[in-house]
């Protein structure tokens, strides 16, 4: 028996904290970044900033089902598309405020989640990539023939959405410094879910769903609460990426989309959080400079995701964990 | 102390009859062990009463409740619990997260969402509890995929325990366990007696005579006899059919 006087007070995933570590040093470089843009006199340094933020947090949330829940979603963009056209219709009735057309989104990435995750979750392994896709194609092309919102060529915003009341976003590095706060809070609550009674429940179901049966847990509840959040959570990124492209077309929720989401989860290694954050900010810039140098982009970033996933698994994350272990 | 009434279950894969027409009681507080040699069905057997496979036909009843169309998870808020002949673990889990998932399991609600769940005290010491008894106390902050097989024997039954089973079924609790390690699980078996209902799936023969207050044998899906573990042993018919066979086959 042990002494019921000491409680263990035990710190049960010791792999977290330097994870956090990790986010904090990526909050601080962004924090720092408008510094850079200006003394390089190059503002649109901040525009793609604020965009890469916005992924950042798109694929923290993906990161959330799939690295935590083990579940592909492959139509995850459609989420992105909510958010964006949450703002251009909302707009187009006068309604510009950023928390009104967040909620929005928010209450139409749940109702679709929570269907398409309740039929897709009847399916395992590639079927559930596959019928994710399919739903976030029926979401696209829904979008195409919204012909009111010009359909396939999309729809060019008239402003950004207000601040109660204030117009203060139409400034490109206050818009910025939201989206960083957006990250850096869902970022905060994703962190909270993973470590709670909730997140370890999803986790053991990624571990083993039998077992987790065997104690009492039915996974299917957890696995599409978890798929829900994360829904709600990408539909917050699209409404900031509307604000800073002020356009949305389909494009955002085209399959290629999902696919870079998926592409930034892993190869900022997946079940980290922090990963997904790295991976958006490695994935974008690489696009940006690689698309400097040559049109083949592309067929290069191609090349380098290849190394990555035979020579880091676990991604930036696994490569960053094998140079601080050899350092120490 | 519980009841499990398994009455005419049956079940076939394809046209292979894995479950013939079973029926059997485990009393209250019993130990009741089923033998019968590879392949006789036991591990579907279990499946059935613990609900991951469904019945053909047939019942099980728990306390004189019908369960059988509830799903595993149900069953073990129920009180039924089992452990499975290939070890099931969370690997990259610690033994401690483990077991506390199971306690957790049957303490309070798991739509919790912010409190951090490492430092929830309450299921870390009735965690620590049940690995005490298991003797994993030293084990407790490592991975479970770095456990011996032995280690690896003791969690899956701890994880059973962990749930507070009125009515618990081992599928071969000893599977690849032997020499001094075997008589010490067999020890721990024992301590348990009298605490829950066990139905005990076993192929070690010293194992199943000092645990058992009955034995059935199951041979190809049917029980062929039941009886005091000396009754049964003098069986012609299990001799012929199992004991024998086991006596040329020492190696399982
Ligand atoms: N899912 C399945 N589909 C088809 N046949 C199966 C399936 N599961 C088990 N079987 C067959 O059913 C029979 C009974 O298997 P079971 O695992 O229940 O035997 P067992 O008595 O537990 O054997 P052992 O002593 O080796 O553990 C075997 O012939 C097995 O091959
Ligand atoms: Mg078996």
């Amino acid at each position: 028996m042990t002494d019921a006087t000491a409680p263990t007070p035990r710190t049960a995933a010791p792999a977290v904290a330097p994870r956090v570590k990790v986010a904090m040093i990526l909050f601080a470089a962004f924090a720092l970044f408008p510094l850079l843009a200006f003394a390089l006199d190059d503002p649109f340094l901040i525009v793609i900033g604020t965009r890469i933020l916005a992924y950042a947090i798109a694929a923290m949330a993906l990161d959330l089902i799939l690295g935590y829940g083990a579940m592909v979603s492959f139509g995850h963009a459609a989420y992105l598309g909510f958010g964006t056209y949450a703002v251009a219709i909302l707009s187009s009735y006068g309604v510009t405020d950023i928390f009104a057309q967040t909620l929005f989104a928010v209450a139409i990435s749940a109702v679709f989640a929570f269907v398409t995750g309740a039929i897709s979750l009847r399916t395992k392994g590639v079927y559930f990539i596959m019928i994710t896709l399919a739903f976030g194609q029926m979401a696209f092309f829904f979008f195409i023939s919204l012909s009111a919102y010009g359909g396939d060529d999309g729809y060019g915003l008239s402003g950004r959405s207000t601040v109660l009341g204030s117009n203060m976003l139409e400034n490109d590095t206050t818009l910025y410094y939201a989206t960083l706060v957006a990250l850096i809070a869902l970022f905060v609550l994703c962190h909270r879910i993973v470590a709670s009674r909730f997140g370890r429940v999803l986790t053991g179901i990624r571990e083993n769903p039998t077992r987790m049966e065997s104690i009492g847990f039915p996974p299917f509840r957890y696995q599409l609460t978890a798929f829900v959040i994360s829904g709600c959570i990408t539909a917050v990124a699209g409404v900031l990426l509307a604000n800073q492209a002020q356009f949305v077309s389909p494009a955002f929720m085209s399959w290629h989309r999902s696919g870079e989401l998926i592409v930034m989860v892993v190869l900022g290694g997946i079940g980290t959080l922090s990963g997904a954050i790295g991976g958006a900010v490695a994935a974008l810039l690489l696009e940006e400079v690689l698309g400097m140098m040559t049109e083949h982009w592309r067929l290069w970033f191609g090349i380098f995701l290849v190394l990555m996933v035979l020579f880091s698994p676990r991604g930036l994350t696994g490569l960053f964990e094998q140079i601080r272990g050899r350092r120490e | 102390m519980s009841r499990l009434d398994i009455l005419n279950l049956s079940k076939s894969f394809g046209a292979l009859q894995v479950t013939d027409n079973v029926t059997l009681t485990v009393e209250p507080g019993e130990v009741h062990a089923i033998i019968g040699p590879n392949g006789a069905g036991k591990t579907t057997l279990v499946a059935q009463l613990s609900g991951q496979l469904k019945p053909d036909a047939g019942t099980v009843a728990l306390d004189g409740r019908d369960i059988t169309r509830l799903s595993m998870p149900d069953r073990v808020r129920a009180g039924l619990a089992r452990s499975f002949q290939i070890t099931q673990v969370l690997p990259s889990f610690t033994v401690l997260e483990n077991v506390a998932l199971a306690v957790q399991a049957r303490k309070g609600s798991s739509f919790r969402f912010f409190a951090p769940v490492a430092t929830e005290a309450a299921l870390n010491d009735a965690a620590m509890r049940v690995l005490d008894g298991s003797g994993l106390t030293e084990r407790a902050d490592v991975p479970a995929r770095a456990l011996s097989h032995g280690e690896h024997r003791h969690l899956e039954l701890a994880l059973a325990l962990a749930t507070d089973p009125r009515v618990l079924l081992l599928d071969e609790p000893l599977a690849g366990v032997g020499g001094a390690e075997a008589d010490a699980f067999v020890d721990r078996l024992r301590a348990m007696k009298g605490r829950m209902t066990m139905l005990l799936i076993e192929h070690d023969m010293d194992a199943v005579f000092a645990l058992a207050d009955r034995v059935s044998v199951l041979v190809n899906g049917a029980i062929i006899a039941t009886g005091a573990p000396e009754d049964v042993r003098s069986d012609p018919q299990v001799r012929a059919a199992y004991l024998g066979e086991e006596e040329e086959a020492p190696a399982c």
